[in-house]
């Protein structure tokens, strides 16, 4: 499905600030995977999600989405096949748009060709139904602004919006992080649901490690731009959180150091 | 009185087209397109040239032709070139000094001399009687408008709105910014070219110097019209345009017969109220900290 081999990417080379971020960084995802990614601080996994989503093209290797070379393929080109969600639950709506105008964005866009399609009655009652699933009343509010809802409200918009045409794959960057644990276990759910139901590949960061355990079929760890732990399977079926930090210290020779995992529950 | 009343209502309806692509653009884009004051007058030299030689429906839709591109331009020098937008408004707007001298045969003017226009064209049907002028002016411009909010809920519309609204969510969403802000820049051209080209055919005539200001003339015409209506949707702000911009006129043919202020000094005027408007934000926000400054100080001092 998703086919990483050895990527590289160095940020200001040359300079003094020269920083390594992934250092030849291979990965490959069978269809209806879904990982978690753990990792301390500065492991490059964000740096990872930019790489396979297109914000930068990377230095060496390739990428491959579905049997197609996506390495040097526009951000924009490349985000019709790939859905993503980050930390900040501002940055994947327009505010000054309706809830329905901001779901006809998304979901016209998968409709190709005619760039002069409007939103029909019958994709009206669609997005209904789909916002009922949320379970957040945004149904009764679609000609309101997205700016007046809540943050939670709006991660679980754009999750809407991401899979409502389900993607070849997903990419969760801590979509969870920002929100208050209510609604963070709620955009978790439906975030489990959406996925299981559409069959959607899905790579997910978090740093949550119960989560990373908990969640999906397979948990990487990463450290230096390198991946430093894979497990799935039976071996992932019987690890807890310490067995994780202790592996992730044979794997990355060093401690865990990302304050924000030890100090969470 | 009569005739002020119809003046005013014709010009206010023929430059509403003008408050209209600034909505497109300042609005809804986020960019302050300073291609509008050329484009304008390119507009109203390519219409009355193409007039002048006997077709006045073709120079209408040649003029739109040419505010398209020189939307274009700007736009390619912004998306493509990486120059700052008001810098790359201003650059096509020099240029279209020169392109617009050309249109016109070389000439700083250029009179249509009891030739045919639209507008004589429609007077010769007798629809509309003596408010043919008036019915031209306003179907244009409704029409012109009901395009533009139907545009603007398609497919690519919200995509151009969107652009405008949120930067963070183009970049991940299947949005190409370089073709929104493209096509949204054409099209506010084209807005403005109109206006001109049916200003130059109404007028008979087209200055090379008739278009300096009129983009904050716009700006303040969507601002009057915003006051009156509120912000909210793009219908809203699309008739907010059309009413603001007849406001305008009628406050411009006020101080035309009263003389309350001398009428040079109009330019002044729109420049502070727009001026204003546009820093009301930063002047209320000031207001109220001067306000808590002051009532902190009468609660701690006592």
């Amino acid at each position: 499905m998703l086919d990483i081999q050895g990527i590289s990417k160095t940020f200001n080379p040359g300079t003094v600030n020269e920083k390594k971020a992934l250092s030849s960084l291979s990965l490959h995802l069978d269809e209806g995977d879904f990982v978690t990614i753990v990792g301390s601080n500065g492991a490059g996994k964000s740096t990872l999600f930019n790489a396979i989503a297109g914000s930068f093209y990377v230095d060496e290797g390739s990428i491959s989405l579905a049997g197609s070379d996506i390495t040097f393929m526009p951000e924009h080109e490349r985000s019709r096949r790939i859905g993503r969600l980050f930390q900040d639950p501002l940055c994947g709506t327009a505010p000054s748009m309706t809830i329905e105008e901001n779901l006809a964005l998304a979901y016209l866009r998968a409709a190709h060709g005619n760039p002069f399609r409007c939103i029909s009655k019958k994709d009206k009652s669609f997005f209904a139904e789909q916002l009922k699933q949320l379970d957040m009343g945004l149904e009764d509010r679609m000609k309101n602004p997205v700016g007046l809802l809540s943050g939670g409200q709006r991660q679980a918009l754009t999750l809407l919006m991401a899979t409502m045409v389900p993607p070849q794959l997903l990419l969760l960057d801590e979509h969870t992080a920002a929100l208050d644990p209510a609604t963070a276990e709620k955009v978790l759910d439906l975030t489990r649901r959406v996925v299981a139901e559409s069959h959607i590949t899905c790579l997910m960061v978090t740093h949550n490690m119960h989560q990373a355990l908990e969640l999906g079929n397979r948990t990487l760890m990463m450290a230096d731009g390198h991946i430093v732990l894979d497990v799935s399977g039976s071996e992932r079926a019987g690890m807890g959180v310490d067995d994780l930090i202790a592996r992730f210290k044979a794997g990355a020779g060093h401690e865990l150091d990302n304050d924000r995992i030890l100090l969470s529950e | 009185m009569l005739i002020i009343t119809q003046t005013a209502l014709e010009l206010g309806f023929l430059y509403a087209l003008v408050a209209m692509a600034l909505f497109l653009s300042y609005r809804i884009l986020d960019i302050a397109d300073l291609t509008t004051d050329g484009c304008f007058v390119l507009g109203a030299a390519v219409s009355v040239t193409v007039t002048a030689a006997g077709h006045p429906i073709l120079g209408i839709f040649a003029a739109l032709l040419a505010g398209a591109c020189a939307g274009f331009v700007t736009a390619f020098l912004q998306t493509k070139l990486g120059v700052p937008s008001i810098l790359a408004g201003i650059v096509t707007n020099t240029g279209l000094y020169t392109v617009n001298l050309m249109a016109m045969g070389w000439k700083s003017n250029q009179s249509l001399l009891g030739g045919k226009t639209v507008f004589t064209m429609l007077r010769e049907t007798g629809i509309g009687g003596d408010w043919y002028e008036l019915l031209l002016a306003a179907s244009v411009t409704i029409l012109a408008g009901l395009l533009l909010v139907l545009f603007l809920s398609t497919r690519m519309g919200l995509s151009i709105r969107a652009t405008g609204d949120n930067p963070d969510m183009v970049r991940a969403s299947s949005l190409n910014p370089s073709f929104t802000v493209t096509v949204g820049l054409c099209l506010a051209n084209v807005l403005t070219a109109l206006s001109g080209a049916v200003v130059g055919q109404y007028q008979k005539t087209v200055d090379i110097n008739s278009g300096t200001g009129i983009v904050v003339i716009g700006l303040a015409c969507l601002i009057i019209g915003e006051t009156l209506l509120g912000r909210r949707s793009v219908k809203k702000g699309v008739i907010a345009a059309i009413l603001g911009s007849i406001v305008y006129r009628f406050i411009y043919a006020i101080v035309f017969y009263t003389k309350i202020v001398p009428v040079e000094c109009l330019k002044l005027l729109t420049a502070v109220i727009v001026a204003l408007a546009i820093a009301a934000p930063s002047i209320r926000k000031w207001a109220t900290f001067q306000k808590r400054k002051m009532t902190a100080k009468r609660k701690g001092g006592a």
